[in-house]
């Protein structure tokens, strides 16, 4: 964390400004404003049907915004207005890397495989946009092992260098969020969505996602946004939480604040204004618990 | 299941009192169905009187027909299939090493048609081998170099396009008309052809780029269809229906021509006798290599950025968006390159017949170029040339087949035959095997080892 913790001095690096998306009569996302902090782990949380996923397809460019800014600050300082850019000129300019929440594998071509295309900016110039590689270039071969070996710190880090030459349709699913996540890495992002990274994981799954996660953050400084309903993911790892209704932002703060948000609880569990405090009550009991556990 | 663990003399027991139960069983319900489908029967007589007939007899057999076929199929056809399922797990099981040809197959066919003119030549003489060298060779090469250009959008890109023989005809009339009206020569042509027909497949791209699937098959339809009809009737330059005719002879890069009456003729050059064959097996041999040629850069590409983009891109378009690649260029690049191939073989083709009209061109051709796609296993090189030998000198050898005459009669001319037959062979082809002859997929870069991806992981493309 030492090297990264100075880098980070904490400044927003996505700045969600008056963001609406409007479906024909449907208002997906009224008036979000949010923040999500350099170096932070950000998590998007919410009821079905609240608008997270439509505020990840807004950032990483899949839908343009009926309103708002989406604005990025790089660690260099350079600045990119998300919702300008189109969705793939996000992630190779802006360094915003995405996975999806069903997920989207090349099923078809190899672990190693996927992790490659991953790389297709870097090595298309290096190939010379496939002119100079055509002939041979050294240059592109020198990109080539390099661009394998990135590949291998990512299958090492995702678990998954053993079945590098299996196709990536044959994965079992744990394994293929894993790699998804490590094929959004190969793309070098400074920002990384992740759209429910933990559904369809069992506990010690989840857990090795958590390390997953809580690693990328470490070693390469990556902030992390991400969409999640596993409250154990949630909680255990992300730094600030932000609650969505209906489009609307009902909280934002700590995980521990929003966890004792009667608002967010009356969101969750729908209950009326007066059981509100006894909800909160069993919440800290399991809270507690829980705890204990970690 | 239980059967399994019995011992032998037990298990045959059991299984024939279950096939006699289960036999007793489909008659009983023959019998519920047919006594009063079959067993009895209504007709007017002569009175116009309805009168029942009883048919017991015939029910009989009916009964009987399914209690002896079920006792059967479940005493002797059950086993013997579950054997001979067995028997076949347990030899996959074993995997033996790939034989030679196998392996080595690709090889082995370059250097048996590198040899196949001389070889020809030296068997049936230089007239005979004309059959072999031109109707077989050069039709099946024209027919793979073709098929391994739509293979780079179909196969590797996944976007269906009905209409790649636009791109054979811009390259055919390129040679035919820049020849005819500006006197360039064939290996200036050449190149030139390719990058026009390039050019279209770029102009074709930029409007299907938001396609997908059957929307984007009918436009590439449309297109196909818009060049033959601009062929048609811009008769000012492309002489319509009538064609462009006496195009040019290519030159073995202009040292020696093929023209009678060129001083530099290749006959005379090496004193043999005037003979068209020696054109022919040139343009074997050229045609061979431009065929190897565009395999050459299909490897080579599929092993490049742009090929793994290709790929991609057939997999799954949205994940593609999202780490970054530009999938407008990457749609185009496969246009372009799989048109550039197309116009390639079109201006080979020109110089081949030379002569060229609209109706080489049509929508049939088309089909043909992507039934060997299809058949040959998408993606896949080796499958594509055989099927294309399968498929082209399939129909060729029907010619051949005169001895059909002497079974079905002085009348029959297989030829006629070609489609059905050509359908029937589809048929047969896509119920035996799915994926094509090569349905599995070579990856292109390993850390391990080179496993071949299995056909049912990769996807055919959407768009």
């Amino acid at each position: 964390m030492a090297a990264g913790a100075n880098l980070m001095n904490n400044d927003p690096i996505l700045k969600v400004e008056h963001l609406s998306m409007r479906f024909g009569g449907l208002m997906a996302i009224n008036d979000l404003s949010f923040e999500a902090r350099r170096g932070d782990i950000t998590a998007l949380i919410g009821p079905n049907g609240a608008g997270k996923t439509t505020v990840f397809n807004c950032i990483t460019g899949f839908y343009k915004p009926t309103m708002g800014m989406i604005s990025m600050t790089q660690q260099s300082g350079k600045k990119f207005l998300l919702e300008r850019m189109p969705d793939f000129e996000i992630t190779r300019d802006a360094k915003v890397a995405r996975t999806f929440q069903n997920i989207r594998m090349f099923s078809g071509l190899t672990v190693l495989e996927n992790l490659l295309v991953a790389q297709h900016n870097m090595l298309m110039r290096a190939s010379g946009y496939t002119i100079l590689g055509l002939f041979g270039y050294s240059g592109y071969r020198r990109a080539k092992e390099q661009s394998i070996e990135i590949a291998k710190h990512w299958l090492e880090k995702a678990d998954l260098i053993e079945r590098a030459d299996d196709p990536a349709g044959d994965l079992p699913y744990g394994a293929q969020r894993r790699l998804e996540i490590a094929r959004a890495m190969c793309t070098g992002p400074e920002f990384l969505c992740l759209d429910e990274p933990a559904a369809g994981l069992n506990p010690r799954e989840s857990q090795a996602l958590n390390e997953l996660l809580r690693s990328i953050r470490k070693d390469t400084g990556t902030s992390i946004l991400l969409i999640e309903h596993d409250m154990s993911v949630v909680m255990g790892i992300s730094d600030h939480v932000i609650v969505l209704e209906y489009g609307q932002k009902i909280s934002d703060g700590t995980p521990d604040e929003v966890k004792n948000d009667p608002k967010v609880i009356a969101a969750y569990l729908g209950v009326e204004d007066e059981e509100v405090e006894e909800v909160i009550e069993q919440i800290v009991e399991i809270e507690t618990k829980q705890g204990g556990q970690i | 299941m239980a059967t399994l663990s019995y011992s032998k003399e037990s298990a045959a027991g059991t299984l024939t009192v279950r096939a006699l139960r289960e036999g007793f069983y489909a008659g009983l319900i023959a019998l519920g169905l047919f006594v009063l489908f079959v067993g009895l029967e209504t007709t007017q007589n002569i009175r116009n009187e309805l009168v029942l007939n009883q048919r017991w007899g015939l029910l009989a057999i009916f009964v009987a027909v399914a209690a002896v076929g079920r006792f059967l199929g479940v005493a002797y056809v059950q086993p013997w299939a579950a054997a001979r399922k067995a028997a076949r797990a347990a030899v996959v099981q074993k995997e033996a090493p790939e034989g030679f040809f196998v392996r080595n197959f690709s090889k082995l066919a370059i250097v048996a048609l590198v040899l196949m003119p001389p070889v020809a030549v030296s068997l049936l003489g230089v007239q005979g081998s004309l059959k072999w060298v031109d109707n077989f060779g050069i039709q099946i090469l024209i027919y793979v170099m073709l098929a391994w250009g739509l293979n780079i959008v179909v196969g590797l890109a996944g976007l269906l396009d009905l209409g790649y023989v636009a791109f054979y005809a811009v390259g055919a009339y390129s040679y035919a008309l820049l020849s005819q009206y500006f006197g360039l020569s064939f290996w200036v042509l050449l190149p030139l052809a390719g990058m026009l027909a390039a050019c279209w497949g770029i102009i074709l791209g930029f409007p299907v780029l938001r396609l997908r699937g059957d929307y984007l098959a009918i436009v590439t339809l449309a297109f196909g269809e818009i060049i033959r009809l601009v062929l048609i009737n811009w008769t000012e330059v492309t002489k319509g229906t009538f064609g462009v005719s006496g195009i040019p002879k290519a030159s073995v890069f202009g040292i020696w021509s093929f023209d009678v009456s060129a001083h530099n003729n290749f006959a005379k050059a090496f004193g043999l006798p005037m003979s068209s064959a020696y054109y022919k097996i040139f343009l074997f041999y050229l045609i061979l290599a431009l065929a190897l040629l565009t395999a050459f850069v299909t490897i080579r590409l599929r092993r490049m950025p742009i090929g793994r983009a290709w790929e991609a891109l057939r997999e799954d378009e949205i994940a593609c968006r999202s780490l970054g690649i530009n999938t407008v260029t990457t749609k185009l690049t496969a246009f372009a390159t799989g048109a550039m191939f197309g116009g390639i073989a079109g201006s080979f083709f020109a110089v081949r017949q030379g002569f060229v009209s609209p109706e080489s061109f049509v929508f049939l051709e088309s089909a043909i170029i992507l039934a060997i796609v299809v058949l040959g296993g998408m993606g896949s090189l080796v499958g594509i040339a055989v099927a294309a030998t399968v498929m082209v000198g399939g129909t060729e050898l029907l010619r051949e087949m005169t001895f059909l005459k002497t079974i079905f009669g002085p009348d029959f001319t297989p030829e006629l035959y070609r489609m059905l037959i050509f359908g029937v062979a589809m048929v047969v082809v896509m119920v035996w095997k799915p994926r094509g002859f090569v349905g599995s997929r070579e990856p292109t870069a390993f850390l391990h080892e080179r496993k071949a991806v299995s056909g049912s992981f990769t996807k055919e493309g959407h768009g």
